[in-house]
């Protein structure tokens, strides 16, 4: 939460005026719910058959299962997405020139290609070419693709960010380069970036709904279909969207809280790469940090 | 494209109104700025759409298709917008919101005189990025079957069954429009940087 400091400390008048916009400002906000209420309510979308079919024991089950396989989905595109953005950075920050040109080409395409293309394209794309995938794995395998890219350039940022005399003294000391990234330089930069990417993986998960248009019976298809039968689409749509916001918010303190332990262990002035605009010079281009 | 530029419009005014919302010394209005970040921007756009388009027919709020995907981007990227411009605020040095202070100017004219301006033009960079973001993801309005760039390759591909010289050309595209986004973006930061 951010402290008002672009205000003093307030002498009696300015309280006083700070408390009138108060309350001007939290009836302005209340009014507003209020009107949707109202409009809800002349709807009759606020009565109970609607909503009560929500915690309906097989309808919580049917939804759970969708969740679930959300979170199948986010979880091996993650782990696919991460070992392509680690091969991809090493390959950008490579010795030989066309190795890091060709991945530089794989990058920068993946990432400003719009993921949904991506998506329908290994899905429908693929199947008429005679290509028969299972529809979960071509689904992980365009996520991976994209958040792959992506996270490569965090991982170069990261590493970029350190210091160039961490390699020069693993040169030093007599270790190879692979040596040297991977005891010197991988444990340093992994720590920085751990923020960036958790806040990836929340874009990653939120990415995973986009596997409704492809047929796939995740979170958000199975509201659609749950929806339709009861006839309270409305509620449903409300409620999942309630589920991803809850998930990606405990991913989100789950980023913070490590960020906070990360800073107390290595003392307060420790760097982390975020995606912030300092990051983005090192990375030379856009980066992480976009939903 | 004006798909991407009038939510871009949008959410540049809702991002910079819930920014100034999140600085400001009332607190109800810094709760509604917060809780409306956390909210919007936890959401995926799919949903987001999934819930105007089906869900609230059903509560008598229909309008026809291309306002209201603009809205929906508008409303997804104004969060990220609100974010961009919140971190800019809080880049600039607190001495001159001081200054500003000192010289007797009130909150509105300290953020929009002195602070907002510096805090812009430190957040060129990320912005750019949210509006490529915004290019990308106006292809999900597709959803809504606006006639626009990715919504004709699909159902073109249907149509002919000649999928990728046609999932070929929109991603091509859609290159042309993000990569020179890039390098604009690059060179606005560069103009308007400002030399410390």
């Amino acid at each position: 939460m951010t402290a008002p400091l672009l205000s003093d400390a307030l002498g009696p008048r300015g309280r006083r005026r700070t408390l009138v916009a108060s309350v001007v400002a939290g009836v302005g906000v209340a009014a507003l719910l209020a009107v949707v209420l109202r409009r809800f309510q002349a709807e009759g979308e606020l009565a109970g058959e609607l909503w009560s079919p929500l915690l309906d024991a097989g309808t919580l089950r049917y939804l759970g299962a969708g969740l679930l396989n959300t979170l199948k989905l986010a979880a091996a595109a993650m782990v696919l997405a991460l070992a392509l953005g680690g091969v991809l950075a090493l390959g950008r920050l490579a010795k030989g020139r066309p190795l890091r040109w060709l991945a530089g080409v794989v990058v920068e395409f993946f990432r400003g290609f719009p993921l949904l293309l991506l998506l329908l394209f290994s899905v429908f794309g693929l199947r008429s070419l005679g290509y028969d995938l299972p529809l979960f794995w071509s689904i992980a395998g365009a996520l991976a693709l994209y958040n792959g890219a992506v996270l490569a350039e965090i991982f170069r940022a990261g590493i970029l960010s350190l210091d160039r005399g961490q390699s020069e003294a693993a040169q030093v000391v007599g270790l190879r380069d692979w040596q040297g990234m991977a005891y010197v330089i991988l444990p340093q930069a992994v720590r920085r970036m751990t923020p960036a990417i958790v806040s990836q993986l929340v874009t990653l998960l939120k990415d995973t709904s986009l596997a409704y248009f492809v047929q796939y019976t995740e979170l958000l298809r199975r509201g659609q279909l749950t929806g339709g039968f009861d006839r309270n689409l409305l509620q449903v749509s409300i409620a999942v969207a309630l589920v991803y916001i809850l998930v990606n918010f405990l991913l989100g303190r789950l980023a913070r809280r490590l960020e906070v332990r990360q800073r107390r262990r290595l003392g307060a002035g420790a760097l982390t790469v975020t995606g912030g605009p300092e990051d983005l010079v090192a990375a030379g281009g856009p980066g992480a940090g976009a939903p | 494209m004006s798909l991407t530029l009038l939510g871009w419009l949008g959410a540049f005014g809702i991002g910079l109104l819930v920014a100034s919302f999140r600085v400001s010394p009332v607190p109800p209005l810094r709760w509604f700025g917060a809780t409306y970040v956390e909210l919007v921007r936890n959401c995926p756009l799919t949903v987001l759409f999934f819930l105007f388009w089906f869900g609230l027919p059903n509560a008598g709020v229909q309008l026809p298709r291309f306002p209201s995907a603009v809205i929906v981007l508008a409303v997804y990227t104004s969060s990220f917008v609100a974010e961009a411009i919140r971190a800019g605020v809080n880049t600039v040095a607190a001495g001159q919101a001081e200054a500003a202070r000192s010289l007797g100017l009130t909150f509105g004219q300290v953020l929009g005189q002195v602070v907002l301006p510096q805090a812009l033009r430190s957040v060129v960079a990320p912005l750019g990025n949210v509006f490529i973001a915004l290019i990308k993801n106006s292809s999900i309005a597709y959803t809504i079957s606006i006639v626009e760039l990715t919504g004709q390759a699909q159902t073109l591909a249907i149509r002919t069954a000649e999928v990728i010289p046609v999932f070929g050309a929109a991603a091509a595209a859609y290159l042309v429009l993000t990569l020179p986004s890039g390098a604009a973006v690059g060179f606005l930061e560069r103009r308007l940087a400002v030399r410390r």
